[in-house]
């Protein structure tokens, strides 16, 4: 699956990644800012961010053009808004859309590009979100790779017997036929859900999650929120 | 529609992630009360089946096909309060891994799919289901309908009210667009519900007795109507911040949030941008802090 | 008393809710030291069986663990003497690292972190997999994710390990890894299979299911013989 790629990249040994969760999730939110609170994109000011990033990048060791192509996911929503504003007579408005979505996803995926996500969300925790809310996002993310598999296996197998969506029986048939695809993995779902709990019971769980370890947060985290603090407000002024 | 950053004005992602916070919160502390920790697993995997269940396609004729979007679904099943929950985790979790949707439009996401969307398509259901079959199957499918309208309805709204260019012709045809999508919800989700109930008839939730029903559905209407009034009652691309201009809000609102931190100015709040942006997070911080201050406070009590 | 047994099951019934007549009085022994292979074609009640003997499910009828009657009172002592390996280990592999996962059975019995992550890391040396702590489970193969999920019950030091259907996912290899290192443990095994090869070389004993009830008991050879069953 291709954001199997992210995981991978999320796995990697380099200054940032060792970085505490909290202190990149900090740095990012104050970048998010400074990019969203801006008045308008000047070339100045996107090129100055976007070469922060690329750098964050690089001193990741992930992959630059990979990078830029992930977050260019975004590009199809914000060109088509672009767009509309540069027809009805707004070019500024049209840079600052794009552009400014653009850095944004980029800047988010350089954040899970080096961070896993179960140590992105116990760093959430640190800063107050409730564990229920993270843990059921850690069990969605853990099985999302199972169930996704079994949707695409279905997704084939329909294909073989003629595929839900293109051609073959009449319409309604066909939407009845998907929807009892859709069914049958919320069924197996539902199962395996039922399977996780009596798993969980049977290594003797009593209703609460008992966590290993919590992360520390050292000196050379501190000094990176801070110094990237720094340089967002900095370039900011530009 | 996943709103990403770079697109809502200040004032419109801070206030929405004000109103998100506290919302969230209660979704995830009514969730608890109902769910014990040994439930959360059922509540991950249904939030990856919904996930999943986006590579299954449904057509929709001219050789187009749609998926389900599921805050009904996950409503019938789970009940409002946990499918907003999920519905949170899953919207986080698209803007984080996925790029899709903004984090500091969050709030806004979360507002339209998990909050509202949540609860405009339970709301049927619970005040309707009760009947019989017939009016059961319309409920479900009126809530597929609405979850998906109301919610695209209100981020078309919240990008016009940041000032993004939307003329008229346009958010014509967006309305347009999405009454079609959410006719497709709509349809989608009375299918499978109607499949799941083949499999196994426990899987949705019978609806409790409406209570409040009627006050409930003002509300919606309100908010559904105040959403397609803004939408046609500004032909032109004003935005939030003429508006507020026009009203004096604006002007106002920043003191109220600088007064705070009027001592603290040190040098580097000398600039608009920061003083700005600093006095919205203090706003934020503020409610969030509220929030988790109250979550212990209750905790505690219910504990001892 | 050496020879009182570790599992005893009197005349247990089991009816689900559907109205499936899952289990029809069975009655049996566990031995310590012994490893005893559960027989029978799909359906027969094998893992309806195995469930009740950590109290998952529970029907009507008498079962001790360790001389402890299971019962909701003395769920947390039973979960604790029986390790259960469960047929999915994607099942069971819930937590994002193996290192956590291994660890969540003793921080459930009270257990401090530190204390927890040691013997998560003992466990893992047992069964070779100590190189991939910080692994998530899901990028491990079928071998390995069954090897971390026996880690996950002998971090809880159990007396009794019970394994459904222990080979399902596994290549001829994996399989072969499974049956060596199985062979290295000291706890008494029960496991539920229709690999008969792999009971053959691991079980001395082994009981035959059929429509909920224990129709035939002996030696692998000897029920595998008499029941026609390979
Ligand atoms: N959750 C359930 N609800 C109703 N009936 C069930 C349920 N689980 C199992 N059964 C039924 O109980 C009987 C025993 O099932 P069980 O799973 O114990 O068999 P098994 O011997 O483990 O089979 P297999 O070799 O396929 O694993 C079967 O008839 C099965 O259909
Ligand atoms: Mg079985």
């Amino acid at each position: 699956m291709h954001y199997a790629v992210v995981e991978r990249w999320s796995r990697g040994r380099s200054f940032l990644h060792r970085r505490d969760a909290r202190a990149k999730a900090g740095a990012l939110l104050i970048l998010l800012t400074a990019i969203g609170t801006a008045p308008g994109l000047p070339a100045a000011l996107g090129g100055a961010y976007f070469a922060y990033l690329i750098l964050g990048f690089a001193m990741a060791r992930v992959p630059v053009t990979g990078a830029l192509a992930r977050a260019a996911a975004v590009l199809p929503f914000s060109l088509a808004f672009a767009a509309i504003a540069a027809i009805s007579g707004d070019p500024a408005r049209a840079i600052a859309l794009a552009g400014k979505s653009y850095l944004s996803a980029l800047a988010v995926l350089l954040l899970v590009a080096t961070t896993p996500l179960p140590k992105l969300l116990r760093g959430f925790e640190g800063i107050g979100v409730p564990r229920f809310l993270l843990m059921v996002g850690q069990f969605l993310y853990r099985y999302l790779f199972v169930i996704a598999g079994q949707a695409a296996s279905m997704r084939l197998a329909a294909l073989c017997r003629g595929g839900f969506a293109k051609s073959g029986p009449a319409h309604g048939t066909r939407f009845r036929a998907a929807a009892g695809a859709l069914a049958v993995l919320f069924a197996r779902s539902y199962g395996a859900a039922e399977n996780i709990h009596r798993s969980m019971l049977s290594r003797g769980f009593e209703g609460h999650f008992h966590l290993l370890r919590s992360p520390r947060f050292g000196p050379a985290d501190w000094t990176f929120l801070v110094s990237s603090a720094a340089v967002t407000v900095a370039v900011r002024g530009i | 529609m996943h709103i990403p950053d770079g697109f809502l004005s200040t004032p419109v992602w801070i206030a929405l992630d004000v109103l998100a916070v506290p919302a969230v919160g209660l979704a995830v502390r009514k969730t608890q009360r109902e769910f014990d920790e040994g439930r959360i697993p059922l509540l991950g995997v249904m939030g990856a089946f919904v996930f999943a269940a986006q590579m299954i396609n449904f057509p929709v004729g001219i050789g187009t096909s749609g998926h389900l979007v599921g805050g009904a679904l996950l409503a019938f099943v789970l009940g409002w309060p946990a499918a907003a929950v999920v519905m949170t985790a899953i919207l986080a979790i698209q803007a984080l891994v996925f790029q899709d949707g903004g984090i500091l439009a969050l709030g806004a996401n979360v507002t339209n799919m998990a909050i509202v969307g949540v609860l405009v398509g339970y709301l049927p259901f619970h005040l309707w289901s009760g009947g019989g079959a017939t009016a059961r199957s319309i409920a479900i499918f009126a809530g597929g309908f609405a979850s998906v309208l109301v919610s695209a309805v209100l981020a078309l709204v919240q990008l016009i009210l940041s000032g993004v260019p939307m003329p008229a012709p346009v958010a014509g045809i967006s309305v347009g667009f999405f009454a079609v999508s959410a006719l497709l919800e709509g349809a989608i989700t009375l299918a499978v519900v109607q499949a799941l109930e083949t499999i196994n008839p426990n899987f949705i939730r019978k609806a409790g007795r409406p209570k409040g029903g009627a006050a409930a559905i003002v509300l919606a209407m309100a908010v559904f109507l105040a959403a397609v009034g803004v939408i046609f009652a500004s032909s032109q691309p004003d935005g939030l911040e003429k508006l507020a201009m026009n009203v004096g809000i604006s002007q106002r609102a920043t003191n109220l949030f600088a007064t705070p931190l009027a001592d603290y100015e040190a040098a580097f709040l000398q600039s608009a941008w920061l003083r700005k942006a600093a006095a919205g997070l203090a706003g934020l911080a503020l409610v969030y802090a509220a929030c988790l201050a109250f979550g212990r406070f209750s905790a505690r009590k219910r504990s001892a | 008393m050496p020879d009182s047994p570790l599992i005893r099951v009197r005349d247990l019934r089991f009816t689900y809710p559907d109205g499936t007549q899952a289990l029809n009085g069975v009655c049996f022994d566990l031995f310590p030291g012994e490893c005893v292979a559960v027989l029978g074609p799909n359906g027969s009640g094998k893992t309806t069986f195995l469930m009740h003997l950590n109290g998952l499910l529970s029907g009507e009828g008498e079962i001790s663990i360790c001389g402890v009657p299971v019962h909701k009172d003395t769920l947390r002592e039973v979960r604790q003497k029986i390790g259960f390996v469960f047929q999915n280990s994607d099942d069971q592999l819930f937590m994002p690292t193996v290192l956590e996962d291994v660890a969540f059975g003793s921080l459930n019995l009270g257990l401090s972190p530190k204390e927890a992550e040691r013997r998560a890391r003992r466990a893992l040396e047992l069964v070779g997999m100590e190189h991939a702590l910080e692994k998530a489970p899901y990028h491990l193969s079928a071998g390995q994710k069954k090897r971390v999920a026996i880690a996950g019950v002998l971090a809880m030091d159990p007396a009794i390990l019970v394994l459904d259907e222990p080979t399902t996912f596994l290549d001829p290899p994996g399989r072969r890894a499974l049956l060596e290192l199985l062979k290295t443990l000291p706890q008494a095994k029960l496991l539920a299979t229709h690999d008969v090869g792999f009971a053959g070389h691991l079980a001395g004993r082994a009981v035959f299911f059929e429509s909920g009830n224990i129709a035939s008991s002996g030696t692998v050879g000897e029920v595998v013989e008499k029941c026609g069953w390979c």
